[in-house]
């Protein structure tokens, strides 16, 4: 009959008005500065500078690489190095960032700084109210801006902030086996020495020696050289090496001093957009 | 009491106008009546754009505006201050005269319609023997406003909103006159009051409303229809289709002259509402004999704004028409229906009181209800539609 499906249509409209009154289902509006719902873990806006214990200055995982600032494809991160070094989390001294500028007006929140980071020192964040009535210097957000605890970064991604930790912990083992068993090689080289020198006992260097490879094995599997012969080899390399995790933007992390005009040419150029954008 | 409550206004002015002279008396009497007029429907269309907004978010499952004081109750007041703080805006190459004088056609038009509508008993501004016909002249002259609008704004989405809309009109204003015509066929008389007066009698504390006998009932859901194309509601809002036509005849207006349209076409709601009640819904008299003690002015305007709700209901619920089935349907369905409407008031005329008049009426109403319905409805091919371009 003609006008049927109009009947029905409006029942089916009067049941939504009638029922968005009563029904939660129905009504799923959550009326937003007044009641929120809690970000979903995944939730990802963007980054921050992730730094460990009490003082932000101090703790920044941040290296200073650059890999970030290189690899991000709007070019909205702008690093300048420290002259100085601090001792890392593992308590290796490394240079840090002086400078370390992000211009959320021009990020687009593609995690690929938080992908190539090879120390976990940069991650993304969910604060998402960031308006601000300065459009440029109030969304350029500085290194002490960017910098938020770890004890923050579990609080918002806890599966991830926790994986990450296990992982740092894990390098940190590593660092520390393979600093001792570099102890244990040079010790025993001296003593090989020694005992060239004096033709004398061979027990001694035997129970200084086992006891250090037997503990450093398992941990390092990817390293080719516990065993003696090698060993000279391994005192040699970088130490910083040995933090990598072996990803191919790793090879680019002792630093480099051509590093410097590549960044120093970017510069200019992000300021020169910024003034356009002014003009308008 | 009761008495008194019902005619408080009209005794209101008396009163005043006792106080005056007599050579000023019929001036401010007039005066008064229209600026009674200007006051109550626009306040009615500050309510309405709330309780619309309100209604087609709860019908959508939303919450509609509460951000400006309790559940957004001053949200009009705030559409107003921005309305009237923008900037007017009049493109370089419209026909500025027209263009300006556009939404004051519209506005004066869609108000003198108000003039003959009774609004409770005694309650009408000029009582004219041809109410009806006033009502149409002037609700016709509608068009021409948004024509005017249309095409001094020298821009085609505007002229494409005022030419749909003047067909739309056009077409629509027949169909609107034939199932008013019913009424008129019945009563004898073109003045709304007589009309009204017609059909505040009870029988068995039941009212004579016209929508109760079996043409009323058709013409009014003619007329209900009809108007909803008068007034471009929705679903029939090709003229300012928003997804088509930016806004229409009204594209190049801004600021106050877009609150203007705005207030134009909810007073010509109004205003068709007011019609449809006096015509069909009894006008200010009580649904029931028992409830005549309430003021007859609360009467039609809970009528009107029940049918206001109805219209929001329907814009909540109905999709946009194309262009050619809003006019199929004018041209094919309702404008016969309507013709057949009248040939069935003249039976119910001539077959006289009694229950023959009522099987038969329905009878014959519900058969071509049912055929046409039918007739319409299997002509209709679904598929997919073939597009022939212009070579």
């Amino acid at each position: 009959m003609l006008g049927e499906g109009i009947l029905k249509g409006l029942a089916e409209t009067a049941r939504n008005f009638a029922g968005s009154f009563v029904d939660k289902e129905r009504l799923t509006t959550v009326e937003y500065p007044e009641e929120r719902i809690a970000p979903a873990e995944a939730a990802r806006v963007f980054p921050f500078l992730v730094y460990d214990g009490g003082d932000w200055e101090k703790g920044l995982r941040c290296v200073a690489c650059q890999i970030c600032e290189k690899e991000c494809p709007p070019k909205c991160i702008y690093i300048e190095k420290s002259k100085d070094k601090k001792p890392d989390y593992a308590g290796k001294p490394q240079i840090y960032p002086a400078k370390f500028d992000i211009d959320i007006s021009v990020c687009m929140s593609c995690q690929i700084c938080v992908e190539v980071c090879p120390f976990e020192a940069i991650k993304m964040d969910n604060q998402f109210e960031l308006a601000t009535d300065d459009r440029f210097g109030g969304l350029l957000l500085d290194r002490k801006q960017l910098a938020k605890s770890n004890e923050y970064y579990h609080q918002i991604h806890p599966t991830e902030a926790t994986a990450v930790d296990a992982h740092l912990a894990a390098e940190k083992l590593k660092v520390e086996a393979k600093a001792k068993a570099d102890a244990a090689a040079k010790a025993k080289t001296a003593a090989d020495a020694a005992a060239k020198a004096s033709t004398a006992p061979k027990p001694s260097d035997g129970s200084a020696a086992t006891p250090a490879s037997a503990a450093t094995k398992p941990v390092r599997e990817g390293a080719e050289s516990t065993s003696p012969a090698a060993d000279k080899q391994t005192a040699s390399a970088d130490p910083s090496t040995a933090v990598v995790r072996g990803t191919s933007a790793a090879e680019d992390k002792p630093s480099r001093p051509d590093d410097k005009p590549i960044a120093q040419g970017d510069t200019p150029k992000n300021q020169d957009a910024k003034g356009k954008e002014g003009g308008n | 009491m009761v008495g008194t409550l019902d005619q408080i206004f009209v005794l209101l002015k008396h009163w005043i106008l006792g106080l005056l002279p007599p050579v000023l008396q019929p001036v401010v009497g007039v005066l008064l009546s229209v600026v009674a007029i200007l006051a109550t429907f626009p306040a009615l269309f500050a309510l309405t754009t709330v309780l619309e907004r309100k209604g087609l978010g709860r019908i959508q499952n939303r919450i509609g505006p509460n951000r400006t004081g309790p559940y957004g109750i001053l949200q009009p007041i705030a559409d107003g201050i921005k309305s009237l703080t923008k900037e007017d805006i009049v493109p370089l190459n419209a026909d500025a005269a027209v263009h300006f004088l556009a939404p004051l056609v519209l506005v004066v038009a869609v108000f003198l319609e108000f003039a003959v509508l009774p609004m409770g008993r005694n309650m009408v501004l000029v009582n004219l023997d041809a109410g009806l016909l006033f009502f149409f002249a002037v609700g016709a002259s509608t068009e021409l406003s948004i024509f005017m609008a249309g095409w001094s704004s020298r821009n085609k989405y505007s002229l494409l909103g005022a030419m749909r809309a003047v067909a739309q009109m056009i077409s629509y204003e027949v169909p609107l006159l034939m199932s008013s015509v019913a009424v008129v066929m019945i009563t004898g008389s073109l003045s709304l009051t007589q009309i009204v007066d017609t059909q505040n009698q009870y029988t068995w504390g039941l009212p004579h409303w016209y929508i109760f006998t079996p043409w009323g009932c058709a013409a009014f859901v003619m007329y209900a229809v009809a108007g909803l194309a008068e007034t471009n509601r929705s679903p029939f809002d090709l003229p300012e289709g928003e997804s088509e036509l930016v806004a229409g005849y009204f594209t190049e207006y801004s600021g106050f002259k877009f609150a203007l349209f705005f207030l134009g076409e909810y007073l010509g709601m109004f205003a068709i509402s007011g019609l449809g009640t006096a015509l069909f819904l009894g006008g200010w008299s009580a649904p029931l004999a028992a409830l005549q003690f309430v003021p007859s002015w609360i009467w039609f305007f809970a009528k009107v704004m029940l049918s206001i709700c109805v219209m929001i209901w329907i814009r909540g619920t109905l999709p946009r028409l194309r262009q050619d089935q809003l006019m199929n349907f004018a041209w094919k369905f309702v404008l016969p229906f309507t013709l057949l409407n009248l040939v069935d008031v003249a039976v119910w005329r001539f077959l006289g009181p009694g229950w023959l008049r009522w099987v038969v009426c329905s009878a014959i109403l519900l058969i071509a209800y049912w055929v046409m319905g039918r007739a319409g409805m299997s002509r209709e091919k679904f598929g997919p539609r073939s597009y022939r371009y212009a070579e």
